[in-house]
């Protein structure tokens, strides 16, 4: 693949100029990370459908090659923070942005859409794949990018389908409907799908919340061997996968990050009530 | 107790009569088949497939004109019709929000409502007269049009049933608007769309009034597109009134073979239909 | 490097496609216009030599002479009309009885399998019906229901004079059979968008299943099945095979329904063949098809108002 994350140097070149520009008054919760490179980063962000305000100031610093996760009782934000990362929620019609996400210090916003969503992928919560062969899912991505003639889209397939841990079950009988597959292989078709164009951020909405026990543990699993290739951030409502999974914890509550930190802290010790509340099971 | 039991009662009789007539209506169905398959199955031999009618008053003969005629017309209709219902529900179902889109679906409407005669009289003024002489074309064009509002409706309707996550997701890789609609969104209702064609011909298929001047007849065959040719539920509509003994039993024959096409593409349709929207939902 | 070389004009190509997707679409959807503007032009000026000769009376004018070149709409009108009506007066209750038995008090299978023979049954193609009309249908009435119908309600009279088989009343007959697959079917779906909790809340207050429909369910969705009756009446207005087949063609208005008479679509039908075109008397036909037009534009929209009213009114 040509969108290797290490030869992604026009972009790179940028970074040190962003972070100049981010502001030093973390935002309250908000620790300030060193060390790191930050990947992505959202600026008082608001979201609007209608006249109803669904997002309240969100800032926020994702680092780069680290799982963050989003939690908080359904309907807090965390979804439509997540969507608005690859822009997916424009498609929602009445649906207004104010504020900045950078990715590798570039306004989302500014950039063309199509190319912002071939370097940020995105999972959804149920298992979304498309009515075709398993071969055809994986090869979605490719072909509408257009990407690198010189590496055979059978090997694209067969590489990313490794990289989400299908490429065994799946190897023969890869001209089959992907309908035929259980949830849970799905689920990581939809992976193998996003991982295809090799995108730097990988968006995932409560990838398991469709999912039995195990298909959830083995996607997981596949989390952590994919983090060294790219960015993750994870939305759930299950804290104890986000205590297992991930190195940072965001938690929404109607809208507004109420805190952001290490997720050992955040289970251990979090400094705001509410999210003590919410993680001691308190809470509504 | 007393008003309990008249209660009770108006209950009983209300669902027997209910019932009766649900069933007094459904077994008029069996009466149609039953009494053209008694009528027509006699007269129905290798002959009414394969040979040419005929003069008047003698027995024996065919419709092969008339069945070639009618998939002649049909084929011609389905290529005029289905490709402008076919896109234009696609930009109701995908960029139909509006006063333009909705001006459009409210003349769909209207054109859906137009009696098949005056069809016939728009075909005939539009193709007929230009041409001075009717055809298999002008037939075609007739039975189009009819076909275009049926064709959008469904069209529409299954892209409108396609979940919003394939879109989601397809744009989510970074697909247009567009692409995502041809590669993923009419994929994914393509059963649906080809369930709704079936019906759509099967509806046309029966039409008499718009080809009585536009297709006209003919006793003969109709070679190419610009000559007037017969159709089966014109012969069936000719024949049946007819003074000829053997030409209505010919009718008869003819109009089972024409409801028994009929009848089985709607079957076949319909049990599509009701076989994807249930998995849809599921 | 490959993905910043092409990344410019790539998503650039992609979008081109969205504007041209949406013109192309645009364009077939605009075909419909086109189309339908041009089925009103020329009735229209198709039309215009007896609108210009009979004005408003062509459509109270009763005598039809077409070697004469006289020409009046009333008895096609009156045709027509009674004919239609005759349907509903027979296809509404049934088609409500079996509407409502099929989406309120039938068993889940049994309604399943009716409601798919009903449905079949809105597909026999109107020539069959025709056929049926003049070999089954005109000789049961006449050797058996008109003579009844004469015996006990011969003084009326719309059952006056000798009965010949083909006339405003068996065409009535055929017309209310082929009606009432559709009447069943819209209603049906009307009674099964009522929302459950009305019926919940009549049946836990200790209402019989026929007292929830009859009381709680029919009334709710009245708006919604008028809209259904005229839509039934359009189709009703413009059938023409069956009609054709079985009223008897004859230009007259005649109190009675068991005498021939002649409708809109069926004189279009019989008589463009002797016609040639520009001539007074296609015109004339043409003219008849505007009239019908015109009817059924009518009661179609105040029937999808009807539906549109329940539908959004209601939520």
């Amino acid at each position: 693949m040509t969108a290797k994350i290490d030869t992604m140097s026009p972009i790179r070149a940028r970074e040190p100029e962003a972070q100049n520009n981010v502001t030093p008054a973390p935002p309250p919760g908000e620790t300030p990370f060193a060390n790191s490179t930050i990947k992505l980063q959202a600026e008082h962000l608001n979201f609007y459908y209608g006249d109803f305000q669904a997002l309240h100031g969100i800032s926020l610093k994702v680092k780069e090659k680290q799982i963050t996760a989003l939690i908080g009782p359904s309907g807090c934000g965390k979804s439509t923070f997540l969507r608005t990362i690859n822009r997916i929620s424009e498609t929602i019609r009445h649906t207004r942005v104010e504020g900045h996400i950078r990715l590798d210090g570039a306004d989302i916003l500014k950039m063309d859409v199509t190319s912002l969503r071939r370097r940020v992928g995105m999972v959804f919560q149920r298992p979304n794949p498309f009515p075709k062969s398993i071969f055809e899912n994986v090869a979605y991505g490719v072909r509408v990018n257009g990407l690198d003639k010189k590496t055979p889209l059978a090997e694209t397939v067969e590489k990313s389908l490794k990289r989400a841990a299908l490429w065994e079950e799946v190897k023969d009988k890869l001209h089959d409907s992907a309908l035929a597959l259980s949830g849970g292989q799905q689920q990581r078709l939809c992976i193998a799908r996003a991982l295809a164009v090799d995108p730097e951020v990988l968006l995932l909405d409560e990838p398991c919340s469709a999912l039995d026990p195990i298909a959830t543990a083995k996607i997981e699993d596949l989390l952590f061997a994919l983090k060294s290739q790219c960015t993750i951030v994870i939305v759930t409502h299950n804290m104890q996968q986000a205590a297992r999974t991930a190195d940072d914890t965001g938690f929404f509550l109607l809208g507004k990050l109420i805190e952001f930190d290490r997720t050992e802290v955040m289970f251990r010790k979090p400094s705001e009530k509410q999210t003590e509340d919410y993680i001691t099971g308190r809470f509504g | 107790m007393k008003l309990s039991f008249r209660r009770k009662a108006v209950n009983a009789v209300m669902l027997t009569l209910t019932g009766a007539c649900t069933f007094l209506v459904a077994s008029v169905l069996l009466v149609i088949l039953g009494y053209l398959a008694w009528n027509g199955l006699a007269s129905l031999n290798l002959d009414f497939f394969t040979k040419l009618p005929v003069p008047a008053g003698e027995t024996g003969g065919g419709m092969a004109h008339a069945i070639l005629g009618s998939a002649k017309v049909l084929l011609a209709a389905m290529l005029i019709g289905v490709p402008i219902g076919f896109f234009a529900g696609v930009y109701l179902a995908e960029f139909g929000d509006g006063v333009f889109p909705g001006i459009i679906r409210y003349t769909t409407d209207l054109l859906n409502g137009v009696p098949s005669i005056v069809i016939g009289i728009f075909a005939y003024a539009l193709i007929v007269l230009p041409m001075r002489h009717p055809s298999t074309l002008a037939g075609g064009i007739a039975l189009g049009v009819m076909m275009i509002p049926i064709s959008l409706r469904t069209t529409e309707e299954f892209l409108r049933a396609v979940p919003v996550s394939l879109r989601e997701g397809a744009m989510a890789l970074g697909a247009g608007k567009a692409r995502t609609i041809f590669t993923v969104v009419i994929p994914a209702a393509k059963s649906g769309i080809l369930s709704g064609l079936m019906l759509n011909l099967a509806r046309v298929a029966g039409e008499t009034a718009p080809l009585l001047f536009t297709a006209f007849g003919n006793q003969f065959w109709s070679p190419g597109w610009m000559l007037a040719t017969a159709t089966l539920p014109q012969v069936i509509y000719a024949y049946a009134i007819s003074p000829y003994e053997d030409w209505r039993r010919q009718a008869w024959a003819a109009g089972f073979v024409l409801l028994v096409l009929v009848l089985s593409v709607n079957a076949v349709a319909r049990f599509a239909i009701g076989r994807t929207t249930s998995r849809g939902r599921s | 490097m490959a993905t910043t070389a092409t990344s410019p004009s790539l998503p650039q190509r992609l979008r081109a496609g969205d504007p041209v997707a949406h013109t192309l679409t645009g364009m077939a959807a605009s075909f419909i216009l086109a189309i339908t503007a041009l089925l009103l032009y020329h009735l229209w000026t198709g039309s215009a030599l007896p609108r210009a000769e009979f004005g408003w009376g062509f459509l109270t004018g009763s005598s039809w002479d077409p070697v004469a070149e006289k020409f009046g709409a009333l008895p096609f009108i009156y045709g027509t009309v009674m004919t239609s009506l005759l349907a509903l007066l027979i296809a509404v209750p049934v088609g409500l009885g079996c509407a409502i038995f099929l989406a309120e008090l039938a068993p889940r299978g049994a309604s399943d399998a009716l409601t798919f023979t009903i449905e079949l049954l809105a597909a026999v193609p109107s020539v069959i019906y025709g056929l049926l009309g003049i070999f089954l249908l005109v000789p049961i009435l006449q050797t058996t229901v008109v003579p009844a119908l004469v015996a006990v309600f011969g003084f009326l009279p719309i059952f006056q004079g000798p009965f010949q088989g083909v006339s405003v009343f068996s065409a009535g007959i055929i017309l209310a059979i082929m009606i009432v697959p559709f009447i069943v079917s819209v209603s049906r779906e009307i009674l099964l968008a009522v929302p459950q909790d009305q019926r919940e809340a009549a049946l836990a207050l200790g209402a019989t299943s026929w007292e929830t429909t009859w009381k709680v369910v029919v009334p709710y969705a009245l708006t919604g099945i008028f809209g259904s009756v005229f839509l039934a009446l359009a189709r009703a207005l413009g059938e023409t095979m069956a009609v054709t087949m079985v009223i008897g063609n004859k230009p007259e208005v005649s109190s009675s329904l068991l005498a021939p008479g002649y409708s809109i679509a069926a004189v279009i039908a019989n008589e463009w063949a002797e016609t040639s075109s520009g001539a007074m008397h296609q015109q004339v036909l043409i003219e008849l098809g505007l009239v019908l037009f015109a009817l059924t534009v009518v009661i179609n929209g105040v029937a999808r108002l009807l539906i549109l009213s329940m539908k959004g009114g209601k939520k």
